[in-house]
């Protein structure tokens, strides 16, 4: 069977159409990939950024005996429907810690209500038509807008979307990551050197190499299961605390980082050991004075990255009570607490759609810090990565 | 006086004989030095020998005892544990002042104090898992002994609500007993774990082949990172993303088709957990492909077939073991994947084929139960325990196979960096 010239020819003329298609098919799989993210982060972004807003309105406050009494009696009527009950909650308590405020009136600017804030957003209409018609004379006036929210950087959560803050989160997040770094760093970076460096071969050390592989891949809930059976049960660990929740995730992050080291110890060349080895180092000598300085950008970086997977994490810190309501930050390792992304959980299960944008812009903030600690890991490997 | 305030004092008085064993030896070891005797190490060995001797087993007596009164409940008074402690490490400062003689080798001593401790941080990582193991397994045993494993592998009713009443000594109270056939959970697991896996293998596998068959280095150098991004987001911020943006777009495409869709369907869920798997998937297969030998590529093109059918017909069957050991290590991150079904998959166990209605998964069970306000005891909590057990035998089997797969990836062609 011969073919004619233009038969081949035709033939291959399909076959680098083929050839073509497959290249841009694979090009698309890369590129739609991207376009996820792209379409995620914006839409995180949009869904966020009102959070970092927030209305306030500047109203006259009166402090004198009747809104001590009667904390609602501060503001004239009008308003008052506005304004935060957060505002009017402490009012009594700041006039008896500070008497020189008696009998005087100030024009203060204040928290809105959520359903002001979200008027002004464009978001939603839930005011009555009255407290509407108060406002837009308000915003005319120039005396209601959306500000720069600085209370949702600096309070707990809340019932009260427009007082609700990622600031006690955060700084469940800081205590538990500590605890966390505390125990897995100094583990993992001696395991790693114990296997790479000290190990005999032998069956033993097979098992721990397998198991660490294993443990690697072992759904996160699972440790949640474990912190709950062996430290809350069993051991007593305070339930909710940055302690159970930090020991927790410091063995989960157990495996990446003892991994990480282990290709930063492997990366350091023999000609160093066999050096030290001969001007008389023992071996523990040779580690320390040598392997480590050499590998130790490798071993932060993988650190590093073990903080961030570990400061995302949430299944297991659910399973360990780490979704409490905090509304005031304690540092503190053993009170209960939360962390940021429990808290970005529980608003995002609230029935408020006010707290919708709260969870965005938590997201925000996570991915930020999460994003900076990428990067610093990034900077540090090409900044101190030596190729031998 | 206050525990913390006894502790830092203990730790205070411990710090101190240290440094009086390290000075004081140091000391002996430069003066019998001085006397011109060859000595086996040099005097900071032994002086660090000393404080070792003085501090560990001090510290090993004190972590035992703690252990023994936080767990056996013995009886022993703090303080007299720490007085003993504290003598502990005054008999091993004199034992460590002992020592300094030119026939010790105080370093050898040292390398061998250390290699244990490295040793013993080693077995934590075994501890850990055998700690899974136990925890997760004698809970479910307890669970078992309420309810039949039978009914557990078999049922198609997943109804754990009445078990409270159990618990609470009300059985006869509810309506119908509690229930626990796990088959719809499966069910709903296996279901949105197909719907990830449809995504993200294709997505994976494509992208890996572009970046390294197609693309130029600048493109490659560009897309990693990005791609890496991706697996870096929180998994809670994807069920965010899932619940809010993915399933009411899902619900108003079907409406589109006519098709009634669940606020809470399977297909959302599905989708965004197969994007947070792509990068797993492509830097995995991204590996492997690499490390198939050029010789296998150039002797393709050299006998005139086009890149295309190159890849299909000799990259990717070399690769195979290697693409199939990925694909298994991602679908057991589907199964175990939490967040993402607990925020947009249902919380009612159904049956069903159809991922547009709600069905609920292992995990979410597993959340389900051990969130509610649920004593620790009630058949309820202990269900999350043998759903874990079972989560953990299937991952583990799937990591067991998949790291065989690669292994013979990696003998065949000789490659250690995998």
């Amino acid at each position: 069977m011969s073919q004619s010239f233009e038969e081949i020819s035709a033939q291959l003329k399909k076959r680098h159409r083929r050839s073509a298609r497959m290249k841009w098919m694979t090009m698309g799989a890369l590129i739609l990939s991207a376009a996820f993210l792209v379409v995620f982060i914006s839409d995180m972004v949009v869904r966020g950024w009102p959070a970092f807003q927030q209305a306030q309105i500047q109203v006259e406050v009166s402090y004198d005996e009747q809104s001590r009494k009667l904390p609602l009696a501060a503001v004239d009527k009008d308003v008052r429907p506005l304004i935060s009950r957060g505002f009017f909650r402490p009012l009594p308590r700041k006039m008896e810690n500070n008497p020189a405020l008696m009998g005087t009136t100030q024009t203060q600017w204040v928290i809105a209500d959520s359903r002001v804030d979200q008027y002004l957003k464009g978001n939603e209409d839930r005011l009555r038509p009255a407290d509407k018609e108060t406002l837009q004379a308000l915003v005319e006036e120039g005396r209601a807008e959306l500000k720069f929210n600085t209370t949702f950087f600096t309070t707990g959560d809340s019932k009260m979307p427009e007082l609700a803050g990622i600031a006690s989160a955060a700084i469940g997040t800081v205590m538990t990551m500590l605890v966390t770094m505390a125990v897995c760093f100094p583990i993992g970076v001696m395991t790693a050197v114990y296997l790479e460096e000290f190990a005999p071969d032998n069956k033993l050390t097979q098992i721990i190499e397998i198991n660490i592989n294993n443990l690697a891949a072992v759904p996160s809930i699972l440790f949640g299961l474990l912190g709950l059976a062996i430290y809350i049960s069993f051991f007593g660990v305070p339930r909710s605390s940055p302690l159970v929740g930090g020991l927790t995730l410091a063995l989960m992050t157990l495996p990446v980082i003892i991994i990480s080291t282990r290709a930063a110890l492997r990366s350091v060349p023999d000609s160093i050991r066999h050096a030290a080895f001969g001007v008389g180092c023992s071996r523990w000598q040779v580690v320390r004075d040598h392997v480590l300085p050499v590998s130790l950008p490798g071993i932060l970086t993988g650190s590093i990255i073990g903080l961030a997977q570990a400061m995302g994490e949430t299944a297991p810190l659910i399973i360990v009570g780490m979704v409490a309501f905090i509304p005031d930050a304690s540092i503190s390792i053993t009170g209960a607490s939360t962390v940021m992304p429990a808290q970005i959980f529980t608003w995002a299960s609230e029935p408020n759609s006010a707290f919708a944008e709260k969870t965005a812009g938590g997201i925000l903030v996570l991915l930020a810090v999460l994003i900076f600690l990428n990067a610093l890991a990034v900077w540090l490997r090409n900044k101190f990565e030596r190729r031998w | 006086m206050p525990m913390n305030i006894v502790f830092l004092l203990f730790c205070a008085v411990l710090v101190v004989l240290g440094g009086i064993a390290f000075t004081l030896s140091r000391a002996k070891a430069t003066h019998v030095r001085a006397t011109g005797m060859t000595m086996h190490a040099q005097p900071d060995q032994y002086a660090w020998f000393a404080v070792l001797v003085t501090a560990g087993p001090a510290l090993l007596v004190s972590a035992l005892g703690a252990f023994v009164l936080l767990l056996m409940g013995a009886d022993i008074p703090t303080f007299y544990l720490l007085a003993a402690s504290l003598v502990i490490a005054l008999i091993g400062l004199v034992m460590g002042l002992n020592q300094v003689r030119s026939d010790f080798h105080a370093r050898r001593a040292i390398e061998g104090v250390i290699r244990k401790l490295l040793a013993a941080a080693a077995m934590i990582s075994i501890l850990t898992t055998l700690g899974i193991l136990l925890s997760i397994i004698s809970e479910a045993l307890r669970f078992f002994q309420m309810h039949s494993f039978w009914d557990f592998v078999t049922g198609t009713t997943w109804n754990p609500g009445a078990s409270f009443l159990d618990a609470a000594g009300r059985g006869d109270e509810g309506g119908s007993a509690a229930q626990f056939g796990s088959i719809p959970l499966f069910a709903g697991t296996f279901m949105i774990t197909l719907i990830a896996m449809l995504v993200a293998i294709p997505f994976g596998l494509g992208a890996a082949i572009y970046m390294v068959e197609f693309a130029p280095l600048r493109v490659r150098k560009a897309a990693k990172p990005v791609i890496e991004v991706l697996a870096g987001i929180p998994t809670v911020v994807y069920g965010v993303f899932a619940a809010l943006t993915v399933a009411p777009l899902v619900v108003d495409i079907a409406g589109l088709f006519g098709l009634d869709a669940s606020y809470s369907n399977a297909l959302a869920p599905g989708l965004v957990m197969g994007i947070m798997i792509i990068p797993f998937i492509s830097s995995l297969s991204d590996d492997v492909i690499n490390s198939v030998p050029n010789s296998l590529r150039e002797g393709a093109l050299a006998l005139g077939i086009t890149k295309s059918e190159m890849v299909r017909n000799v990259v990717v069957p070399a690769a195979a073991p290697g693409i199939i050991s990925a694909s298994l290590l991602a679908v057991s991150r589907a199964l175990g994947e939490t967040m993402i079904v607990v925020m947009a998959a249902g919380m009612r166990p159904n049956l069903t084929a159809n991922p547009l209605e709600d069905m609920t998964t292992v995990t979410v069970s597993i959340v389900a139960a051990l969130t509610g306000d649920q004593e620790f005891e009630s058949a309820q909590t202990l269900s999350a325990f043998a759903l874990g057990l079972v989560l953990f035998i299937v991952t583990l089997t799937l990591n067991v196979v998949s790291v065989f797969m690669i292994r013979r990836f990696r003998e065949k062609y000789r490659v250690n960096n995998l």
